[in-house]
């Protein structure tokens, strides 16, 4: 038998502290599964027995029910990608633009612009002044710009930039190539934007979930099915269906069991869902090394 | 290189705050945020006058007050044990999967919550509640359990996020500063207390501080998604960010929607601000201005 590392907890406290994790990781882990068990559950069953972790009755329903909207499914599937994909982009490139020139020392108004860039950190309009710009200055409203230029600029982001740059990046460097003669973009792209990969992924990772899983941009400005992202698709499902069933005016003229209303719902939070799952293990892992590095520990 | 960002942060952050002044303004569409006439402190008057503004007060402190100290009491609890667990591989498993929630957005959050919830067939009213012999509850329609309910959805979805940042300090601190009090024959509480918790207090401050300065803020789709935005529930669920939506969008109220926003806003600046002098006072590297 092995012996006890030195100033080990005790085999009980050990066993009590398992305990007490795996009661945490199946609060979050058994939700979930529930969600995909009910979505492959026959919707009578379903109605008559609530919900369960193991279907009692076996059942793909609900996914065919769904697939009568593959089309809108798609689309906003194709919408999420687009708008994460251009704002994580976007983005990254703003942020840099404004990182980098805080990073130089010899830029004059390094002071200036940090403070103008901190201002919006603590203060800002709130969501009316913010709503009528987008909607009648910038008009906005049902447009994809609308879910991207939002979160383009995140001034903590930009900090996080410019503190990477100044630790990992010596000045000589910049120096150097200012004297071979590069232009500063050229400073920007080719010199500091490789040697910053570690914080272009950290903050890209942190960017695209925002991207990924925002709903409100959405939910203030788009009204046209074209434009519905998958997160607002499922903020709608929610919706319709529990509009539906709380009017009692169709719950008395449509039968309850011709919709699969409860596995349907279970089936588009599946299929929401579903690429978060599929990403997740990457994407954890860059997580936690980006917040254990201490890049965005604040 | 600096203009675009600097161009978009004017357009993106410094009109609305300029735009702040709608608040004093009787708005209308055609004559716009400059164009529309003042009307002085007509709108505060209205909002403070109306039972609402006490309560959206009242629920966005409340709340926050609470989720700031479970915020810190679970992530610092969950990080110490998982600290003194000695297999690579479960604190691997249980860390991966703590921070699963922290992943999803409130709308998927909903419909987790929803499969507990549900009047009909949810979790709790058709196999716990059974199980314990206590009659389901329509939970959606019951405003007593819900200031219980969020703290307890706002905890699973953060902690394992803010788990990893304590347990990434817990891995800098020296094994000898334990091994220290273990010679002298300290057990692991001493450990704990004289180690452990000084150790992380300064983050625990600073993560406490920050978050009194957004005191007056609300996770909007926490109040607004997760309760299916249950109208029997408002008076438990409704907070500054929801009311003013709500009068924004769904009720055209724009002198309240501003009146409640600029009350926020400066409200919120003035917490930032004292926030940031408590923060000098304890470690004036961290402070913010």
């Amino acid at each position: 038998m092995r012996r006890r590392p030195l100033n080990s907890v005790s085999p009980a406290a050990g066993t009590a502290i398992h305990v007490v994790f795996i009661l945490c990781t199946l609060a979050c882990v058994v939700p979930f599964l529930i969600v995909v068990a009910v979505s492959l559950t026959d919707e009578r069953t379903v109605v008559r027995f609530g919900y369960k972790l193991i279907p009692p009755v076996f059942s793909t329903g609900a996914y065919k029910f769904l697939s009568n909207d593959i089309q809108q499914i798609a689309r906003s599937y194709l919408i999420s990608i687009v708008v994460t994909g251009a704002g994580t982009f976007l983005s990254l490139v703003l942020t840099a633009l404004y990182a980098y020139p805080l990073f130089r020392k010899d830029f004059p108004y390094r002071r200036f612009f940090s403070v103008f860039l901190f201002i919006t950190m603590v203060f800002n309009g709130g969501l009316v002044p913010f709503y009528i710009l987008y909607t009648q200055y910038l008009h906005l409203k049902n447009s994809l710009v609308a879910l991207i230029l939002p979160y383009l600029l995140n001034p903590f982001f930009v900090i996080v930039m410019r503190t990477f740059l100044t630790g990992s990046i010596p000045d000589s460097l910049v120096e150097s190539a200012k004297l071979d003669g590069a232009s500063e973009i050229r400073i920007l792209f080719s010199i500091v934007m490789p040697l910053a990969l570690p914080a272009f992924a950290t903050i890209g990772l942190f960017t695209t979930l925002v991207y990924w899983n925002d709903w409100f941009m959405s939910l203030l400005f788009i009204s046209n099915r074209a434009n519905v992202s998958i997160q607002y698709y499922m903020l709608k499902t929610m919706q319709n269906l529990q509009f539906m069933l709380s009017n009692p005016n169709v719950a008395f003229k449509v039968n309850k069991l011709a919709i699969p209303s409860e596995t349907v719902r279970m089936a588009m939070a599946v299929v929401g869902i579903g690429p978060i799952v599929v990403a997740y293990p990457f994407f954890q892992k860059y997580f936690i090394r980006g917040l254990t590095v201490g890049a965005i520990k604040g | 290189m600096l203009a675009i960002p600097v161009v978009y942060t004017l357009v993106n952050s410094y009109f609305p705050m300029v735009g702040v002044i709608v608040a004093f303004k009787d708005y209308n569409f055609t004559q716009g945020m400059f164009g529309s006439p003042w009307s002085g402190l007509k709108n505060f008057y209205y909002l403070f006058a109306t039972q609402d503004a006490w309560i959206i007060t009242r629920n966005t402190i409340g709340y926050n007050l609470v989720f700031i100290a479970l915020n810190a009491v679970v992530p610092i609890a969950l990080a110490i044990m998982l600290n003194e667990l000695r297999g690579r591989m479960m604190k691997k498993i249980y860390q991966t999967s703590m921070l699963f929630p922290y992943f999803l957005s409130m709308v998927m959050v909903s419909y987790l919550v929803y499969a507990m919830l549900s009047h009909g067939t949810g979790i709790l009213n058709r196999s716990v509640l059974p199980f314990l012999g206590i009659a389901p509850v329509r939970w959606y329609n019951e405003p007593k359990y819900w200031p219980l309910i969020l703290p307890i959805i706002n905890t699973w979805k953060n902690a394992g996020y803010t788990t990893v940042i304590y347990l990434a300090a817990l891995a800098g601190i020296n094994p000898e500063y334990y091994e220290a009090i273990a010679s002298d024959g300290g057990g692991k509480w001493k450990q704990i207390r004289y180690i452990s918790i000084p150790f992380l207090q300064p983050l625990v401050i600073i993560l406490t501080v920050l978050a009194v300065g957004r005191i007056f803020n609300s996770d909007f789709g926490l109040f607004y998604q997760v309760p299916l935005q249950s109208g029997p529930l408002f008076p438990v669920t409704n907070v500054i960010d929801t009311y003013v939506y709500r009068a924004l969008t769904q009720t055209n109220d724009i002198a309240m929607a501003s009146a409640a926003g600029f009350y926020q806003s400066v409200v919120g600046f003035a917490l930032v601000l004292a926030t940031n002098l408590v923060i000098r006072r304890i470690n004036p590297e961290r402070a913010l201005i």
